[in-house]
Order: structure tokens, then C-alpha cells, then sequence
């Protein structure tokens, strides 16, 4: 672990928790987590449904806020802002792919990434975001005329086409075949690889684990376990 | 309670917003209509009781002087229950505090017991007695003007001879529920009064000792009056009689049935636009809904529940969203027509007030805004009914969107996305972005009709008293005059010029075509009284023939060069075949003018008159009123500018009252629509707007979408509103078109601006209601669920 003190921290949450009030239930969904994510590196978060994880993950994006603890963006501490400075550390800072795409149904692949190339400061073309993830001749199709996997893998261009700091992605095989699904990885090692993306993503397919510098298994609102890969097995390589 | 009953009452509570926002149009729809059938309803039965219990007469007409022996024949004709003979006079009178001649019609009453027929109202005091010949009973309206009660005492000029009347009682007589000065065009209360004094008195001071110039007729019941007139002129064709009228043609009971005729026409018009745009937003809200509610049908269908019961289950949704809004609407639609009534019955003084509504108004304001409702909602029920299983439990596939001419134009590199969603929403589905549109349109629309009205009585107010009227003043003299009068008043205090008129009550013929009416004798150039074609332009009077106002022209369905037959129905009552020479335009009444030469010739009398208009230095004004106190014989005395205010008030009074109906029925509409539209489209695509805020897009960006849209579509419904609703103006003043007057369709530009100004902040209102919703936008939720 040496090696990775040296690295820059891209992300930190400190002593997490979270709470969600349902009625007269509560439900304790973060039970004090822990997490640096390091730039460049792409870490698996692996855990049953209800683990914790999804919540993690908005949090660490701005779409939620801790009932305790604090998240650091580099030097800026997210949790301190308001609801604007959320917008903006989004705006700025992270991309997120999920597993259902919510692409815009009305805008073609090349306008659902110019949706956010137009309020990104230094995006990419359009066109160069969807060649990286191997739509460069589906620019100007319609999400009702795209296959899943290629609405994914649009989601994904979206994602980073803004050139983020972080990319979050939340089950993106979840709805897809194992065939397509692995295009999708290969879209994001892609991306991880060339643009140096700080890269979390979440499932609960182990095998999926093995493509990463680093595995955090979740349980019951905790870390409970964190494996460091020697090596990382190229997605193409990955089947389920 | 049913497991589907109760899901049906969940849907209902959370939809309530859209639910209200129906029920509040469907409402408006149902009070419009309830209020505007009920007061109906109730003025007419009002009407009727007042008439029955007064005895109000079936016939009327008026002689020089005849003897009272002639009651008897007359009462012999067949069908007729009571005849009352009576005198009535024109007096002029001056009251204490009021500078103006005030012009009193005098009426007798029997000095014991009541009259057979018009029976007073006492509303307070007494009846006149015997023996007391200066006791008077006034008119309520009358005596409220002046501030007149029992034990005042007011001046006449009564024949010549200056009396000092004592007020005895206030009464009110179904025979003036409108009481219109000779000459005037509206009740002027403080400038003409009605008054009842003792038949002897009265025949005393007009020396008709045993006769009478007045005769009332009450007919049996399901007689024809026209034979009973037939038979009275002959009677009194040699006692100066001019021809009886029926109750139809009575001036207070003409008007009165005018009133209740306009009223009518809007009880049509305005529900039935409001339930066209319930009809649509049902329509609106239910197919959006059960797009949303698709696995819900799909579960139900996969238990077991048939098309028909899954068609039902929606169908009593949309039953119990109308019957919410026709609840209300039954609720104020009861309360606006009791109001409605009350102002009426106060304007016409009615001593009575029956408020029946008949359930049968209810009940059609009801079965007609839930056919609308239904009829509007028949095809999403449709399809939700027939929406195989299978299908409905798969979520949708994305909706298919295609580009447009516009996306493919320069243009396009000019819109940034978000402009792109709403632009390929909006083209998606052309015919709800435009019925939306239609939807805003109508609201301002409504707005326009509503507010055009004052636009339109401006326009009379200017063309009629303004425009044509030259003269600030018109006196009318008891009894045909020589010419010498006009020299007379030339000579009166302040008058600058005196122009002389004559009026002779003639029936028109034409063809199988009559008309009752007057022919005015005017100057051949008047320079006070002008008289217009129908292009605006000043006529010349030929010196003989009919000028006919195009209103009457068409009624006898004549014009210039065709012949009519005219009987005069006054004096030697000469007939001849007189040529229409010329047309004329006016927004009042039907008449018809000659050149007052030729009209004299044809009486076969000297140049006479029978009324004056002058032209008065205002400055001079009242030592004019005091000489115009003095001289006998004035019957009447119109004053320009206080008919004016008169003309303004009584619009203001009945006009205001629909006018602020309107527009709040308007604000209801322009809000219900655009709140529905906005609110089922955040429903539709919240999720897409979470994603934009999840993209880093603001609360405000996406704001922009949704309510950008909805911008646009107002937009587009604004100027279209502004279109329908110059078609519902002309509807309208087209529908109001009658005898009494025309209403010239005039909408100015601020009139325009102001409806659509309303129909902005109603539907801004609304946009900011959704707003609100828009920035509580739970992003996880929304992310986390396939659509």
C-alpha cells in the first residue's frame, strides 16, 4: 500500500452514515464508510442488493447527502455545500451511468451528449465521445432506434464527454445480456484507461470485479472487506 | 369496499391537483349555466306572479277623450274580464334641491277601493282618499331619487295651473316595472316619475268630468288579444284612439322580456364553450394517466379482470372527477343565480322573489358536462381496456421521435438541446400541443367576449349621443303645436339654435310584413339631430319620402325605391303609399324618418311640432330650467348629458355583473389548462428532468424545459385566443341583436391586451404551482425505477 500513499486522493468519504426515515421505520443504509478513490484508478464495488452501495455511490456524487460524515472533492468538502454547489461539483466533476440509461428519448446520440458538452467547460466533440465507445456511426439515431446495449454505451459517452474527474457508474450491466454487457465494460476501461477517469463502479456480479485495480466488498451499510488486484484481466476477456 | 374502489380512490387523491383543476372548468361550465337557467327561471316566474297578482292588464290603449258610457260595450266584447278606464297626464314638476324639470305621468286611481286592474304595491303610506284632490302617490324608484316620502309636498304644472301635490304613499305598479320617460331611452328616476292622484281630481284638473283617455283591458283566459283590439279600435277609432297594443308591446313589459331574452343568449353561448374545454382537458388527463397506469392494467388484466370491468373502473374515475366539479358547480352555480336574481329583482323593483330553481336545471347541467367529460375521455378508455396484458405489463419502448424539417434547417445550429426537447416534444404531438394552445386560446377568448361589451357601449355613447346628437337638450310639448313654438323657444333663455321635430304613430306595411312604430318629421338638413347612412356618412333628408333605418328596413325586408303602405294611426289618420328613398344605420330602436313638411302635409296640418331639440349655452342652463318649470304643456324634457350618465350607469349595473363572472371564469380556464398540461407532463418526463439534474442542469435549466414548452404553446394560444374571441364578440353582439338596439362589435387594442394580460397571470400562476413541484424533484427515486 506504499505505492498508494504516494497517489493523489481524487475522492474521500469520512465516517458515513445514512439514515432514511420511511414512515416509522428507519432504515440505517450507511453504517460509517470509509472510501478514498485515487485518481485514475477503477474500483468495484461488490455487494448484495441493499448493501448500501447505491447509496454510497449518490453520495458520493452530490445526488444525496450523508446524515454524518463528510466527502471531499481533492481540498473541497461536497457536504458542506448547498443544493447549487452540488449542481455544480455534477456539472463539473462527475459522470454517471446508470442501469436503466435515461437517455433524453427526444434527442439523437449526438445531441444527448451535446446536452452536456454545451454547460461543460472543456468537453470533448460529441462525435469523438461516441467514437470512443464505438457509436461513431450511430450519431444521429433516435434512443427508440438504439439496442440497449448501445443506449448504455451512449449513456456512458454522455458520461464522459465532459471529460469528468469522476465517472460513477451504478449496475450498468444490470439490464443487459452478458455479450453486450461486456462492450459496455470495455467502453469503460476504455475510458478509464485513455482519460485517466477516476472510476467506481457498482454491481453485483463478482466477475466483474476482476477487471478492477481494486475491489470493495459491501455488506449490511459497511466496507467489509477491500482487495487490491495484482493485475487487471481486460474486460473482453470477462464472461458470466 | 372493493379492492379496485379503493385504488380508485388513491388515483383520485393523487391526483388531486389535476382533479381540482377539472372540477374547477367543469364547474364553471355547470355554474354558467346553472346560474344562467335558474335566474331565467326565476325572473319569468317572478314576472309572472307580479303580473297575476297586480292584475297587470292584457291590453292597452289610449284615446283623446272619451265618455264612460263606453265602458260597457267595450266590456261586452268577448273575452274581456275587466276594463279599467283612467286618465293620464303629462305634468311638469319642480322639487325642492333639484334644479332640472322633472317630467311626471300622471295616472289615475279610484279615490275607494283598488283599481280592477294594475294594482299598486303600497310600499308604504296610503292610498289617495275622496276629497282630497292635491294627495299623490309616487313611484318607489321616483320617490327614492328625490329622497320623497309620505307627507312631502311637491309642485306640479298641471294644465296651466301650478299645484302644490301632498305625497300620501309609495307604491309600485307592474305596468312601470321600466319606467321610460317620453322620448328617453332608459329609466331616468330622477328626471321622470310616475304618480297616481284621484280619478276626480284628475279629471277635474284635465276637464275630463266623465271620461276617460286611458283604458286597460284584463282577457279571459286563452283569449286571442288581437281579435279583442280588432273589435276595441273600431269602438274608439272616433275618440282619437291611435290602435291598442297587446301586453307583448306594453314599453315596461317590452322591455323586461329583452332583458330576459339577452339573458337567455348567454345561458347558450358560455356553458357550452366551458364544457368543450372540460371535455378536452379530461381527455387530456385521462389518456396521460392511463399511459402511466399501464403495468397497474396490465396486473389487473393478468388476475383476471375483463376489458369491461378494467373500461368501467376507468370510467367511474372520470364519473367521479366530473361529479366533483358538477358538485361544485351546483353549489355556486345556485348561489351565483339566487345573487343573480337578486340584483335583477332589485333593478326591477319586483315586491316579490320566487327562487325555485328546477331540479330539471341541475340535473341538465349535470347529464351535459358528464356526456362531455365521457364523450372526451371515450378513446383512452378504449385503449386501456383493450391493452393486451402482456403488453401493458412491459414498460413502453422509448417513444419514437423524428427529426423535423427544422432540426435539419440552418436554424438548428442555433437551438442548444434543451430547446431541441421542447421543440421536438411540441412536434411529437402536434394535435395536444395545439389543443393545449386551443385550450389557453379560449381563456382569453372568454376574456375578450366578456370585456368587449364596454368597448362596445363606448362606441354607442359616442356615435349615438356624441355623434349624432348635436342638441344637449329635447323638449317634448303635450298635443301637436304650431310653429310659433319653435320661435318661442328660440327666445328662451341660453338657447343658441332650436330645431323642430314631429312624431306621428303609424303602422308600416309591406307585403305581408308590419310594423308598429313612428314616423319622426325632421329638418331636411338638421344640424342638431344628424342623421347617418350606412357608411357614416351625413344624409340629406329628401324633401319627401321614408328614411328607414336599416334595422326596420329589413324587418318590413325593403329597401331604397321600394313602396310602403303607411296608416297613420293619430288624427285624420290618413293611409297613402310613401317611397323609401334612403337607409340609415342606428344602434337604437327601429325608426323612421320623413321630412317634417312632407310629414305635416300628409296630417294635412300646418307646420307643426311636436318636440324641440335645442342647442343650449350650458352657462344659461338654469335660468332655461326655471322658464322650461313655467310654461304648460312640456311633456317631456331629455337631457344629452344625463342621459348619458343614465345610459352608463344602467350598463354598468347589469353589464359589470357578467363582465367580472366572465373573467373569473376565464382565470379558471386559462389555469386549469395550463396547470393540467405542465403538471401530467411533469408526471410524464420526470424522469428525464431528473436526469438533467443529475447531468449538473440547475433547477432553473430544466425548469426551461418543461415550462418553456408550455411558454410557447401560451404563446401560440394568446394571438389565437385574441382571433376566437373577435368571433365570439361577433357571436355575441350578433346574438343581441334586436329591436331595442344593435350592439356594434368593437374590441379595442387595449381590450385585446388586457384579456391577454389576465389569461398570462392565470397561467403564470400556475406555472409557478408546478415550479414549485419541479424543485422538490426526488432524483434517486426517479433513477432507481424503470419507467
Amino acid at each position: 500500500m506504499s505505492e498508494s500513499d504516494q497517489r493523489q486522493i481524487t475522492l474521500s468519504g469520512n465516517a458515513l452514515t445514512k439514515t432514511y426515515h420511511t414512515g416509522a421505520v428507519d432504515v440505517q443504509a450507511l453504517r460509517g464508510v470509509g472510501i478514498q478513490l485515487f485518481e485514475g484508478e477503477l474500483v468495484v464495488l461488490l455487494g448484495p442488493s441493499g448493501s448500501g452501495k447505491s447509496t454510497l455511490l449518490n453520495i458520493l456524487g452530490g445526488l444525496d447527502t450523508p446524515s454524518s460524515g463528510q466527502v471531499y472533492f481533492h481540498e473541497l468538502e461536497i457536504t458542506a455545500g448547498d443544493e447549487s454547489v452540488l449542481t455544480r461539483y455534477r456539472r463539473d466533476h462527475v459522470g454517471f451511468v446508470f442501469q436503466f440509461y435515461n437517455l433524453i428519448p427526444s434527442l439523437t446520440a449526438r445531441e444527448n451528449v451535446a446536452l452536456v458538452t454545451e454547460i461543460a467547460m472543456q468537453p470533448m466533440d460529441p462525435a469523438e465521445a461516441l467514437s470512443m465507445v464505438g457509436l461513431a456511426d450511430r450519431l444521429d439515431h433516435f434512443p427508440a432506434q438504439l439496442s440497449g446495449g448501445e443506449q448504455q454505451r451512449v449513456a456512458i459517452a454522455r458520461a464522459i464527454a465532459k471529460r469528468p474527474d469522476i465517472l460513477l457508474c451504478d449496475e450498468p450491466t444490470g439490464a443487459l445480456d452478458s455479450h453486450t454487457g461486456i462492450l459496455v465494460l470495455e467502453a469503460i476501461e476504455r475510458v478509464n484507461q485513455e482519460l485517466g477517469t477516476t472510476t467506481a463502479v457498482i454491481t453485483h456480479n463478482t466477475v466483474i470485479g476482476n477487471m478492477a485495480d481494486r475491489v470493495l466488498h459491501f455488506g449490511d451499510g459497511q466496507v467489509v472487506d477491500s482487495v487490491n488486484n495484482t493485475s487487471r484481466q481486460p474486460a473482453k476477456e470477462l464472461s458470466w | 369496499m372493493r379492492a379496485l374502489n379503493l385504488k380508485l380512490l388513491r388515483n383520485l387523491w393523487k391526483l388531486r391537483g389535476q382533479v381540482l383543476a377539472i372540477a374547477v372548468v367543469i364547474a364553471s361550465g355547470v355554474a354558467v349555466l346553472v346560474m344562467s337557467l335558474s335566474a331565467l327561471q326565476a325572473l319569468q316566474d317572478t314576472a309572472a306572479a307580479y303580473y297575476e297578482r297586480q292584475r297587470f292588464a292584457d291590453v292597452f290603449s289610449n284615446v283623446k277623450r272619451a265618455p264612460y258610457r263606453l265602458v260597457e260595450p267595450i266590456s261586452a266584447i268577448p273575452g274581456v274580464r275587466s276594463v279599467d278606464a283612467r286618465i293620464k297626464q303629462i305634468a311638469t314638476l319642480s322639487i325642492e334641491g333639484f334644479e332640472e324639470p322633472v317630467i311626471g305621468q300622471l295616472v289615475s286611481i279610484p279615490e275607494q277601493g283598488e283599481p280592477s286592474l294594475n294594482r299598486l304595491v303600497l310600499r308604504s303610506g296610503r292610498l289617495v282618499s275622496l276629497g282630497h284632490p292635491d294627495e299623490v302617490v309616487l313611484s318607489e324608484s321616483f320617490a327614492e331619487a328625490h329622497r320623497l316620502k309620505p307627507g312631502d309636498h311637491l309642485k306640479a304644472l298641471m294644465n296651466g295651473n301650478q299645484r302644490t301635490l301632498t305625497v300620501v304613499g309609495i307604491a309600485l305598479s307592474p305596468e312601470f316595472i321600466y319606467a321610460i320617460g317620453p322620448g328617453a331611452l332608459i329609466p331616468d328616476d330622477l328626471r321622470f316619475g310616475v304618480m297616481w292622484m284621484g280619478n276626480e281630481a284628475l279629471a277635474a284638473a284635465y276637464d275630463l268630468e266623465g271620461a276617460f283617455n286611458d283604458l286597460s283591458l284584463g282577457l279571459l283566459h286563452g283569449t286571442n288579444p288581437k281579435l279583442v283590439i280588432e273589435h276595441l279600435d273600431r269602438l274608439l277609432e272616433r275618440y282619437g284612439s291611435s290602435g291598442a297594443i297587446a301586453r307583448k308591446d306594453q314599453i315596461s313589459n317590452w322591455f323586461l322580456m329583452n332583458e330576459i331574452e339577452q339573458l337567455k343568449t348567454m345561458s347558450t353561448i358560455l356553458p357550452t364553450i366551458f364544457l368543450a374545454v372540460a371535455a378536452f382537458l379530461s381527455n387530456m388527463v385521462l389518456s396521460r394517466l392511463i399511459a402511466t397506469d399501464r403495468s397497474e392494467i396490465g396486473l389487473m388484466k393478468a388476475f383476471g379482470y375483463s376489458n369491461w370491468q378494467v373500461g368501467w373502473h376507468y370510467t367511474k374515475l372520470v364519473m367521479a372527477m366530473t361529479s366533483v366539479g358538477i358538485l361544485l358547480g351546483w353549489l355556486l352555480g345556485a348561489w351565483l343565480g339566487r345573487v343573480n336574481t337578486e340584483i335583477y329583482a332589485d333593478l326591477f323593483r319586483f315586491p316579490l322573489l320566487i327562487f325555485r330553481p328546477d331540479p330539471g336545471v341541475f340535473a341538465i347541467g349535470a347529464l351535459v358536462s358528464l356526456i362531455a367529460a365521457l364523450a372526451g375521455s371515450l378513446g383512452s378508455v378504449r385503449r386501456a381496456a383493450t391493452l393486451p396484458p402482456a403488453e401493458a405489463m412491459l414498460p413502453p419502448a422509448p417513444p419514437l421521435f423524428r427529426k423535423t424539417g427544422l432540426s435539419q434547417s440552418r436554424l438548428s445550429h442555433w437551438l442548444d438541446q434543451p430547446t431541441r426537447i421542447i421543440l421536438r416534444q411540441i412536434f411529437r404531438s402536434p394535435l395536444r400541443a395545439l389543443l393545449t394552445s386551443f385550450g389557453i386560446a379560449l381563456s382569453v377568448a372568454v376574456m375578450i367576449m366578456a370585456l368587449q361589451w364596454i368597448d362596445s357601449i363606448e362606441k354607442i355613447v359616442e356615435v349615438y349621443f356624441h355623434d349624432a346628437q348635436r342638441q344637449n337638450m329635447m323638449v317634448g310639448v303635450v298635443e301637436t303645436q304650431s310653429d310659433a313654438t319653435l320661435e318661442a323657444f328660440k327666445r328662451m333663455p341660453g338657447v343658441l339654435a332650436a330645431e323642430p321635430m314631429r312624431f306621428v304613430s303609424a303602422e308600416f306595411h309591406a307585403g305581408n310584413r308590419n310594423h308598429r312604430g313612428s314616423i319622426e318629421g325632421i329638418l331636411p338638413n338638421p344640424e342638431l339631430q344628424r342623421v347617418y347612412d350606412a357608411s357614416g356618412r351625413v344624409l340629406d333628408v329628401p324633401p319627401d319620402g321614408l328614411i328607414l333605418s336599416t334595422k326596420l328596413a329589413k324587418k318590413l325586408d325593403v329597401g331604397t325605391g321600394d313602396a310602403l303602405w303607411v296608416e297613420v294611426l293619430q288624427d285624420r289618420r290618413p293611409q297613402r303609399e310613401i317611397p323609401v328613398v334612403a337607409l340609415f344605420e342606428t344602434y337604437m330602436g327601429t325608426p323612421a324618418y320623413m321630412n317634417i313638411d312632407a310629414l305635416n302635409q300628409l296630417m294635412g296640418q300646418r307646420p307643426s311640432l311636436d318636440a324641440v331639440n335645442l342647442l343650449v349655452d350650458k352657462r344659461q342652463l338654469p335660468r332655461l330650467y326655471q322658464r322650461l318649470k313655467t310654461i304648460p304643456k312640456v311633456s317631456a324634457v331629455v337631457l344629452k348629458d344625463a342621459a348619458v350618465q343614465e345610459f352608463n350607469d344602467t350598463m354598468a349595473e347589469t353589464l359589470m355583473i357578467y363582465i367580472s363572472f366572465f373573467a373569473a371564469f376565464a382565470c379558471a380556464l386559462g389555469f386549469g389548462v395550463v396547470y393540467n398540461s405542465t403538471r401530467i407532463a411533469l408526471s410524464e418526463r420526470g424522469r428525464e428532468l431528473a436526469t438533467l439534474r443529475v447531468l449538473g442542469f440547475h433547477r432553473g435549466e430544466i425548469s426551461y424545459i418543461l415550462l418553456g414548452e408550455a411558454a410557447l404553446l401560451i404563446l401560440v394560444g394568446l394571438p389565437l385566443g385574441c382571433f376566437v374571441g373577435h368571433g365570439l364578440g361577433w357571436l355575441m353582439t350578433s346574438a343581441m341583436d334586436s329591436e331595442l338596439y344593435r350592439i356594434p362589435l368593437v374590441i379595442k387594442a387595449a381590450t385585446d391586451a388586457t384579456a391577454v394580460l389576465v389569461t398570462l397571470g392565470a397561467t403564470a400562476f400556475s406555472a409557478a404551482v408546478v415550479r414549485r413541484r419541479l424543485d422538490h424533484l426526488d432524483l434517486i427515486a426517479v433513477l432507481k425505477t424503470r419507467e
